[in-house]
């Protein structure tokens, strides 16, 4: 049986596929791109069911849901943009194991400039105070008042274009929000690549070559399939996500590691709801649905002298308001009351040190899981926060109260847990490492024992990060694909970084 | 004492298309004013493919009221109504899922009008989106907000910041 050859596939179009796609388009190498999700033009203001959702994916498991990307751009096209270096001591964390978990030839230094020409590529910029939104504004004054700093997030957005509509969960119609589709994806196919959507891998097998099989999604209904196919390549980089790439290889006949679909992390995120009373706070609110959703955040929790497990930010952040049924408003009237003050609501992200306790059941027939409606998609992840997990999360609920609840500014409860936990921060399922048990990929990303077989999303990031993971997967990507490259014999060194060449 | 899994049972082959409005009662308890605002259309929307299971749901609804408290979950006053979607969504039984989706989507009705497009609803009067005060879009139904910001710094930032504006 002969198949469609490429140099290199790639599955997924996030940041994980997307940086290594440019690279190898760039270096020379026929590369084609496989994305489950549609490729989006517009991107309309609007929260109906069918339409921002069919760019995002709710992938519950048992304890945990997953909010992740699903279309050409994946995660880049409906993230808040919040662009940040992972602190120096979360490279080297234990994890309670007595030694490094990450990788020894990865460290923030050694990452450092790949961090840099992930944010010159993008690019990054750190907006100015008057660009700070209310909500991210009197998260900053709580800080001050509480005797803690507040830093602007540096932000993946256009200043300039930015219209602060607060819709990014679905995508940016200005195109302000730098996504993928605005850099590393269109210079992968100026240098020739080709993005298939509504293209769904589903197995690898090898021979002297990968054979990748994929089905053809129908674009109304994610849940029918409208044609199947395979292509094959020496090169393959799975970057189909955190909650995806598990699946892909636990279905696939490759005698893949141990490690495949353990140690998932969902980077430690909870999120709680303050009310703010516009009277203590001595000035104007009302603001929580103005602006762009993330503005400031506090480091001063990132203390590297600080035991492990008890390290956090925490975040200012915006969530539409379908997640409100989350904010622990009780039922019945008490509820009602609770959203009559909605505008004066404030929510904040604390991203936390995690054990890693996700592990995947056995894969659903096809795709990242079994796909229940429009995009809701349920997966054999299993997740139980362990007392070091649980512990973190009670540090940082502290921590917020203190803030915000100091002389009656607010009260601050966290999101009710009847659907586990949430994160947005799907992450370490197939992770980098040093030590075979505990690390499917080598520190080159290869899957262990299968050459040529590379993963670059969040599934390889191998902690949590204790902020936003888009820049750190974006460099692990960038530092990849020079060694992805170089493993189908082209030259890397040469390659400019996207748009600058 | 009758298991979960036969209740769920019971419950599926409950007969189709009779409304005791358990399913509005619950809506309706989860925030009051959802079934006005659209929560039943919501349920129903084809996209979802759940409306053959609705009168299942309906009668699960209604037999664990009746275990709880001797009536079918309409029956309840509101106080009632509170306590048993507080158990049943913290419940730990196999049927939990099925009131955990029900609480979403009956939510998203009266928070973000999920069966309508927002910009339309918002300029309609939806009830949800007026009672959470939503902004009204522009006359293209995007939104924007030239007013956003207080424009000054309101914090000391991280004296360990680095230039890219990251924690060391």
């Amino acid at each position: 049986m002969t198949f469609e050859k490429a140099d290199v596939v790639v599955v997924g179009s996030g940041f994980g596929g997307a940086v290594p796609a440019y690279y190898c388009a760039a270096s020379g190498a026929k590369v084609v791109v496989l994305e489950r999700g549609p490729r989006l033009t517009r991107f309309p203001h609007s929260l109906r069911l069918g339409e921002f959702t069919r760019a995002v994916d709710l992938v519950v498991g048992d304890g945990v849901a997953a909010v992740t990307g699903n279309c050409v751009g994946g995660s880049s096209v409906v993230y808040f943009g919040a662009s940040l270096r992972a602190p120096s001591f979360v490279f080297e964390r234990r994890c309670g194991t007595g030694r490094r978990v990450w990788p020894r030839a990865i460290s923030r230094a050694s990452l450092d400039p790949w961090y840099a020409r992930v944010e010159q590529a993008l690019p990054v910029e750190v907006p100015q105070w008057s660009q700070i939104a209310y909500s991210g504004g009197v998260f900053a004054a709580a800080c001050s008042r509480a005797g803690r700093t507040c830093n602007p997030v540096p932000l993946a957005v256009d200043l300039k274009r930015c219209v602060n509509c607060n819709w990014m969960l679905a995508g940016c119609d200005f195109d302000a929000k730098r996504s993928m589709l605005l850099n590393y994806l269109p210079a992968a196919e100026a240098a020739g690549a080709e993005i298939r959507p509504l293209h769904e891998v589903q197995t690898l097998t090898r021979g002297d070559r990968y054979v990748v099989s994929y089905t053809v999604i129908d674009p109304d209904d994610y849940r029918k399939v409208v044609g199947i196919g395979a292509i094959e390549a020496k090169t393959v980089v799975l970057a189909a996500g955190a909650v995806a790439t598990p699946p892909i290889l636990q279905r696939s006949a490759l005698d893949v590691p141990g490690a495949v679909g353990k140690y998932f992390s969902g980077n430690g995120d909870r999120v709680s709801i303050a009310v703010v009373d516009d009277k203590k706070l001595g000035m104007p609110y009302e603001g929580f649905a103005v602006g762009r959703p993330i503005n400031t955040m506090s480091f001063d929790r990132l203390d590297p002298v600080q035991p492990e497990y008890e390290r956090f930010s925490l975040q200012q952040i915006y969530f539409p308001a379908i997640t409100n049924v989350l904010a622990d408003t009780g039922f019945g009237d008490s509820a009602r009351d609770a959203r009559a003050k909605w505008a004066s609501w404030l929510s904040v992200l604390a991203m936390t040190e995690d054990d890693n306790e996700g592990v995947f059941g056995p894969p659903a027939p096809s795709g990242s899981g079994l796909r229940l409606a429009l995009s809701v998609v349920r997966s054999s992840l299993r997740y139980r926060p362990s007392s070091r997990t649980l512990r973190g999360w009670a540090l940082a609920d502290d921590e917020a109260k203190a803030i915000l609840e100091r002389g009656g500014l607010s009260t601050v409860k966290p999101w009710r847990d009847f659907a586990g936990s949430v994160t947005a921060h799907p992450l370490a399922s197939c992770r980098i490492g040093d030590d075979p048990r505990t690390s499917a990929l080598d520190d080159r990303h290869e899957v262990r024992g299968h050459p040529g077989l590379f993963v670059t999303d969040g599934s390889a990031v191998p902690t949590s990060l204790c902020v936003n993971p888009s820049l750190t997967i974006a460099a692990l990507a960038e530092r990849a694909s020079r060694i992805i490259v170089e493993s189908t014999g082209r030259p890397a060194r040469d390659v400019p970084l996207p748009g600058k060449g | 004492m009758i298991s979960r899994r036969s209740l769920l049972g019971l419950a599926l082959v409950a007969p189709l298309g009779r409304s005791s409005g358990a399913l509005e009662a619950f809506a309706d308890t989860i925030v009051p004013g959802a079934t006005r605002a659209g929560a039943m259309t919501v349920l129903r929307l084809p996209s979802l493919g759940l409306a053959l299971l609705l009168p299942g749901m309906a009668a699960l609804l209604d037999t664990r009221a009746v275990l709880s408290a001797g009536r079918p979950l309409a029956a309840l006053n509101p106080a009632e109504r509170a306590a048993l979607v507080d158990e049943l969504l913290r419940s730990g039984g196999l049927d939990r899922e099925v009131y955990v989706l029900l609480a979403l989507l009956c939510a998203s009705a009266f928070d973000c009008a999920a069966h309508l497009n927002t910009a339309q609803a918002a300029r309609s009067g939806h009830p949800g989106l007026r009672h959470l005060r939503f902004p009204m879009p522009d006359a293209d139904g995007l939104w924007r907000f030239p007013e956003y910001s207080y424009g000054r710094r309101l914090a000391p930032s991280h004296p360990q910041t680095t230039a890219a504006g990251s924690p060391p």
